[in-house]
């Protein structure tokens, strides 16, 4: 078992194994959309983008010296207030779960009749709740223009630093 | 990564299946499955692996960053203009039902298109993050840098 380590990149292959591993668990549960977006992103391109910052700066976490209390604290009191937390949820699978009240028959049973596709989750997505994608749409394409600002903004296009290099 | 022969060939084999596989998460995300998103970030898997195995240079001729980074302003343009055509033919912003003379036809056309502006910004916006971090690396890194 690893309990620390300082090496950040089997620290970035850690995290996308486990990325992976919850992709199966995804599977299992049944929500092969989110196993999909769980793999495609989790295991496969956060890890090449941490990769890449790896190698833009350093392959090593910086040493810490001494005790750090604080921190330990702070996990310990989280870690019992999540746990404290789950304890309210409804068990796995209970159709009377909050989440399954509500709008969420009339979804299940309008899909059929007003949209015409078998898949509820689509509906959902893209019809009932069109506004939240679009919403959602655009946080990825602001996200987008904001690497975009940060580490191209500024640097020599690739066509110029081709034609300077003869220089 | 051009000397790793078994990578490479192991790329090209797995590269087409993967594109393949997005299409058919995105086409088909009506009926399994799937959507615009998953096909997006899968699709930009299948570039960033390519970019991995062949190099920078080579992923800046096959998918240009000028042409990803207008193709993620389309996506959301899709997205945002199938709403106003809702909008103009009489119905509300987003609501696909007057958008054909038929409803249901209506909601599938809608969410096609939606469906498909959400994928091309996903997928554009991915391969814009990957090619920006790359392009910033000046050499590419030995195998026992790592």
């Amino acid at each position: 078992m690893i309990i620390r380590l300082r090496n950040l990149f089997a620290v970035v292959m850690l995290s996308s194994v486990f990325s992976l591993l919850s992709a199966g668990l995804f599977v299992t549960l049944d929500a092969v959309d989110v196993a999909f977006t769980e793999a495609a992103v989790g295991a496969g391109i956060t890890t090449v983008l941490f990769l890449g910052a790896l190698a833009l700066t350093g392959r090593l976490e910086k040493p810490v010296h001494g005790r750090q209390y604080i921190p330990l604290v702070i996990m310990i009191g989280l870690t019992i207030m999540l746990i404290y937390g789950t304890m309210d949820m409804p068990a796995f699978g209970d159709a009377n779960a909050p989440a399954h009240q509500y709008v969420m028959p009339e979804y299940i049973t309008g899909t059929e009749a007003q949209i015409g596709i078998p898949n509820v989750v689509s509906a959902i997505l893209a019809s009932y709740r069109g506004f939240d994608t679009l919403g959602e749409t655009g946080v990825i394409f602001t996200a987008g223009v904001g690497v975009i600002l940060l580490l191209r903004v500024g640097m020599p296009s690739r066509k110029r630093r081709k034609s300077d290099d003869p220089e | 990564m051009r000397h790793h022969i078994i990578l490479r060939i192991a790329a090209q084999l797995l590269i087409p299946p993967i594109l393949l596989f997005a299409l058919y998460v995105q086409f088909h995300g009506d009926f399994g499955p799937g959507g615009g998103f998953q096909a997006g970030v899968i699709f930009a898997a299948g570039l960033v692996l390519y970019g991995l195995v062949y190099g920078v240079a080579e992923i800046h001729r096959v998918a240009p960053t000028h042409v990803a980074m207008k193709m993620m302003a389309i996506g959301l343009l899709i997205y945002i203009g199938v709403g106003f055509a809702g909008l103009g033919l009489g119905g509300k912003y987003l609501d696909y039902n007057v958008l054909l003379h038929d409803p249901m036809a209506g909601q599938h056309l809608g969410i096609f298109l939606v469906e498909l502006g959400v994928g091309i910004t996903v997928a554009s916006t991915m391969l814009v993050i990957y090619q920006c971090f790359s392009e910033h690396q000046s050499r590419d890194l030995a195998d026992d840098e790592w």
